[in-house]
């Protein structure tokens, strides 16, 4: 019963839990058993919370026992990554420097899942701060593609990714500043979605940038992320640049588009986002589903959006910049790890900051911080910052332009499928430029969603396909993802994830 | 670092022959909101060491700010009463340097888009008019405190230091003048004079309790110093946290006769920041202010612009106190003071303390008569404002009415202030604990005139032989035994009538 538990979706699961066919308690449990099972391979968890999710889980099957539910996914179990803040949970960001702290307040975030009744199984695995396309960056230790152990997951939410493709969890929460939720999801053919800005609060989410990070859905379907969507989003008092309106009908949208039709829809692929650089089996699948969607009526349109060139190079100086400030409160004074000088007789208080900072933050994080000190530095401001937030305006401004011709804009998601482990860990630029197709859209603030399109032929990995709509359009997603989702799964015969090998289970 | 025993100084006259002072004040104001500029926490003063914080004012990770309405409608009625433009569409900005007391390590403020700006306000000292125009006033969040545990007292030399977080993230107003030309000799006055009337016009607008030695109005002195004639200005220094007015005006001063000496012997003045030493008041050098300080600002991303819309500024307008000027035209009417004593209560920075104090229940020449004579000598023994002696308008309003009812006279009303100065309660409390009450019951003083008649033979027989005027002897002697307590009215009636 409980791997069998493990395999069906949370939308199943809910289905299940409605009809008193199984419990909260059970479905928890079947996935802490799978977590103890092939976590010590995967290492998709930093911290797992099991004693936490079984009470929340037992409040759940009491709930429902009395007649009363709080949500869709209620009793559905979640795996939040280490980015979000959970009261009583440690919350390390991937970093050594927060190590063994433990936050006193929830995340807008993670207060909507206990609200929701959803148990948090644990905290997953996570570039340093968020920072990185690999989960390599973090300090303690790489998270492994459940496709073949020896290659990355994605990231910065290489955790959340590999926990919802190996089934330690149905659903997992994911943050995305550049593509940190989106580039996961397409190389180990999970989905994820990165809602419009301001979509989802960003309350207790520690941030990178925060004019570009956005937490979201990190699931196995289309319809799982739609009703984690809707859980977690909408307005928030204590995020300003939350957005006061409610959210447009996801789950709906997402059941709409599950017929498999796709007539009236006006899709458009970004030309400057293929071609030279992705790999030809990412292409392949790639070109397939627009031909799938082509022949399910949609009308398919070629669009240019030419300031995207300058969209990494823009965000490599908009990121580091904000990133620099925000983690300038990571100083040893009030939390976390605090390291004194060696040979420092009474060292000072900024003796002992340099220390810490020094021994608690990774190369990545010391890269970017001193990117972004000198981008923020008088004198350079201009050239930098200011320049980069005017080529923000010109994308935002592709994307409107791109709009009028598209209900939709298509492109995939990352230009490869995964690579081994190391094989990019000296060469930043090379790393880089795995998120150059997701980062326009955290540019613009619009929503973006990455569902599998098939596996590449020359390595038999999960490649990516990347929907992208205007902003507040997040409903857009869904009915287009929805759709291709059914058309690629009845292709295959079956979800994608079936086709991933079996990992070896240890008993527990 | 250059001392105070190191430092020549040239007479305050003397420098202001050769040289023509300039100065530019920075004024930062803790707004009395009931909470905190970011966050829900309570702003009371003085509870204990951090109990009014949260993850917000703490700068967690992953907490976010969200702006005070209320900080920013106070902000702009500043701004209006100090005659600025309100901008349509301003941030916040992230002032990056790192210090212990910072929870973030960057402040959160206004940089190149404040809410106010090209304003103008207008000082009288000695009847003389003087115009400062305002550069800007700007929102920003006050840092945590940092108390230094050892014999130095300062972060150089302590045992250790201990923060205090309950400050960080009140709201600040920080009023920024343009440079102030042309005051001459009047300069330090012209800066008091600036200060006083601004916290007359906060406390007008009822926005912040600007209480100097809480530290909820601080100022900044920058001063230079050109030759006369020279329109180039000189090398400023910015003396942090002058903190009562009776120090604007010291320091403006100092500085004066500091640069002038530098100057006068062929030196050069060093753009630094110095420290006003209210004890010895003298400056010290702090740190020099080179371009090598860089506080990379940028727009605050966790926040959204403020753009108040124009029926909102015109409302608040509407709605502002009359101006200074104004203000104090209609107190001097309603009063009844000439044009000398009215000068004379604004001069001595006694306008709002009279006025409260009036407003507490005493007349007018009264309220005056108590802060300028009286409170205003013993401030000048203490060294410290009117303001912050540790008696309130309404003190004084009570014990002129205890005198008023005859139970005090002016002498004994004195000892009850000396009782109210020393912590002893209220003036009710001091009369009681201390005995104070004149004595008019009849049976106690005729027994003491009548021992004072005895006493003084030659000069009752002068008041029988009609001399009225005499009788002030005898009152004295009946006072001097009755150790100031008695009703001197009622002993003049006794000795006539015994006398007569």
């Amino acid at each position: 019963m409980s791997s069998d538990l493990t395999r069906r979706t949370a939308a199943e699961l809910a289905d299940a839990l409605a009809a008193g066919e199984t419990t909260s308690v059970e479905i928890t449990s079947a996935y802490l058993d799978r977590i103890a099972a092939v976590d010590g391979d995967v290492h998709a968890f930093l911290h797992v919370d099991a004693e936490g999710a079984l009470a929340a889980a037992r409040e759940a099957d009491e709930r429902r026992a009395a007649g009363s539910v709080r949500s869709a996914l209620d009793g559905v179990p979640v795996a939040v990554k280490d980015v979000l803040t959970t009261k009583g949970l440690p919350t390390t960001c991937g970093s050594k420097i927060l190590e063994g702290w433990v936050p006193p307040y929830d995340a807008t975030v993670v207060a909507r899942l206990r609200e929701a009744g959803l148990p948090i199984l644990g905290k997953t695995n996570m570039d340093e701060f968020a920072m990185g396309s690999s989960t390599e960056h973090s300090a303690y230790g790489p998270t492994h593609n459940p496709w073949d152990l020896d290659r990355i997951p994605g990231g910065s939410g290489g955790g959340s990714a590999a926990a919802v493709a190996a089934f330690e969890a149905p659903l997992a929460i994911g943050t995305d500043t550049g593509g940190s939720i989106r580039q996961p999801g397409a190389v180990t053919g999970t989905v994820g979605v990165k809602p419009t800005f301001g979509g989802v609060s960003r309350f207790g989410l520690v941030a990178m940038a925060n004019s570009l990070d956005q937490a979201g859905p990190v699931t196995r379907t289309v319809l799982d992320s739609a009703l984690l969507h809707e859980v977690i989003g909408g307005y928030d008092p204590q995020d300003s640049t939350s957005i006061d309106q409610p959210l447009p009908a996801l789950v709906a949208a997402a059941r709409q588009g599950a017929s498999g039709d796709m007539s009236g829809v006006r899709v458009g692929v970004i030309k400057e986002l293929g071609g030279d650089g992705y790999q030809a089996g990412v292409r392949a699948r790639f070109d397939e589903a627009v031909q799938l969607l082509v022949e399910a009526g949609a009308e398919v349109v070629e669009v240019s959006c030419p300031s995207f060139v300058h969209a990494l190079a823009a965000y490599y100086l908009i990121m580091p910049s904000e990133a620099s400030s925000n983690l300038a409160k990571f100083d040893a004074m009030r939390y976390g790890l605090r390291v004194l000088p060696d040979g420092v007789e009474n060292p000072s208080a900024e003796e002992v900051m340099r220390a810490t900072r020094d021994a608690g933050f990774g190369d990545e994080v010391k890269r970017r911080i001193i990117l972004g000190t000198y981008a923020l530095s008088s004198g350079y401001y201009d050239a930098y910052y200011g320049q980069a937030q005017k080529v923000r305006t010109l994308i935002s401004r592709d994307f409107a332009a791109a709009f009028e011709q598209a209900d939709v804009l298509v492109s995939p998601t990352a230009p490869t499928t995964a690579f081994r482990i190391g094989e990019k860990l000296d060469d930043p630029v090379s790393m880089y430029l795995n998120d150059i197709a997701t980062i326009p859209a955290n540019l613009a603030g619009v929503p973006g969603i990455s569902l599998p399109s098939g596996l590449a032929d020359e390595d038999g990995l999960p490649a990516g396909f990347q929907i992208l709509a205007p902003a507040l359009a997040d409903d857009r997603l869904y009915r287009v993802g929805a759709a291709l989702e059914t058309l690629l799964t009845t292709r295959w015969g079956g979800p994608l994830l079936a086709q991933a090998p079996e990992l070896k289970e240890v008993s527990a | 670092m250059s001392t105070s025993t190191t430092t020549r100084l040239m007479s305050f006259d003397e420098a202001l022959e050769k040289f023509d002072p300039v100065m530019g004040l920075e004024v930062h104001v803790e707004l009395n909101t009931a909470s905190k500029m970011f966050c829900g926490c309570p702003t009371e003063f003085g509870a204990e060491p951090n109990t009014q914080v949260c993850p917000v004012c703490l700068g967690l990770p992953g907490a976010m700010p969200v702006v005070n309405e209320k900080a920013v409608e106070s902000a702009m009625r500043i701004g209006l009463a100090l005659n600025c433009e309100i901008a349509e569409w301003c941030r916040f900005a992230r002032k990056n340097y790192f210090y212990p007391d910072m929870p973030k390590n960057f402040q959160t403020s206004q940089y190149d888009e404040p809410i106010a700006f090209d304003g103008w306000t207008e000082v009288e000292v000695d009847g003389e008019t003087f115009r400062v125009d305002i550069e800007r006033a700007h929102m920003e969040e006050d840092t945590g405190k940092s108390l230094h545990v050892g014999t130095s007292g300062r972060i150089h030399g302590a045992d250790y230091s201990l923060v205090d977080y309950n400050r960080a993230g009140i709201p600040l107003i920080e009023v920024v003048t343009k440079p102030i030309v042309g005051t001459g000799a009047k300069a330090p006055l012209v800066a008091k004079a600036y200060v006083a009337q601004l916290r007359e016009l906060l406390l007008g607008l009822g926005v912040s309790d600007v209480r100097m030695e809480q530290g909820s109005l601080r100022c900044d002195v920058n001063l230079s110093l050109r030759p006369v004639g020279q329109e180039v200005f000189g090398t400023r220094t910015e003396t942090k946290n002058v903190n009562s007015l009776r120090s604007v005006e010291r320091s403006v001063r100092y500085e004066i006769g500091r640069q002038g000496a530098l100057l006068e012997d062929g030196g050069t003045v060093v753009q630094e920041t110095r420290h006003w030493h209210e004890d010895t008041g003298v400056t010290t050098s702090g740190r020099e202010k080179s371009d090598a300080e860089d506080y990379r600002y940028f727009p605050e991303p966790d926040l959204v612009p403020i753009a108040p819309s124009r029926e909102w500024v015109e409302e608040l307008r509407g709605s502002l106190p009359e101006p200074p000027r104004e203000h104090r035209a209609r107190l001097q009417a309603e009063w009844g003071f000439s044009d000398l004593e009215m000068r004379d209560t604004v001069g001595a920075g006694a306008l709002l303390l009279v006025e409260q104090t009036i407003a507490a229940g005493a007349s007018p020449a009264a309220a005056r008569k108590w802060w300028l004579s009286d409170m205003a000598r013993r401030a000048n023994e203490q060294g410290v404002d009117l303001a912050d002696l540790p008696v309130t308008p309404a003190d004084v309003a009570r014990v002129q009415a205890l005198v008023d009812e005859g139970k005090i006279n002016d002498k004994l009303a004195r000892q009850v202030f000396d009782g109210v100065l020393a912590g002893e309660g209220t003036p009710d409390e001091v009369v009681a604990a201390r005995g104070l009450a004149v004595v008019s019951d009849d049976g106690a003083l005729s027994a003491a005139v009548d021992r004072a008649i005895e006493a003084n033979p030659d000069v009752a027989d002068k008041i029988r032989d009609g001399k009225v005027a005499a009788a002030g002897a005898l009152i004295g002697a009946v006072m001097k035994e009755m150790r100031g307590q008695a009703d001197a009215g009622r002993v003049r009636e006794l000795i006539i009538e015994k006398l007569s």
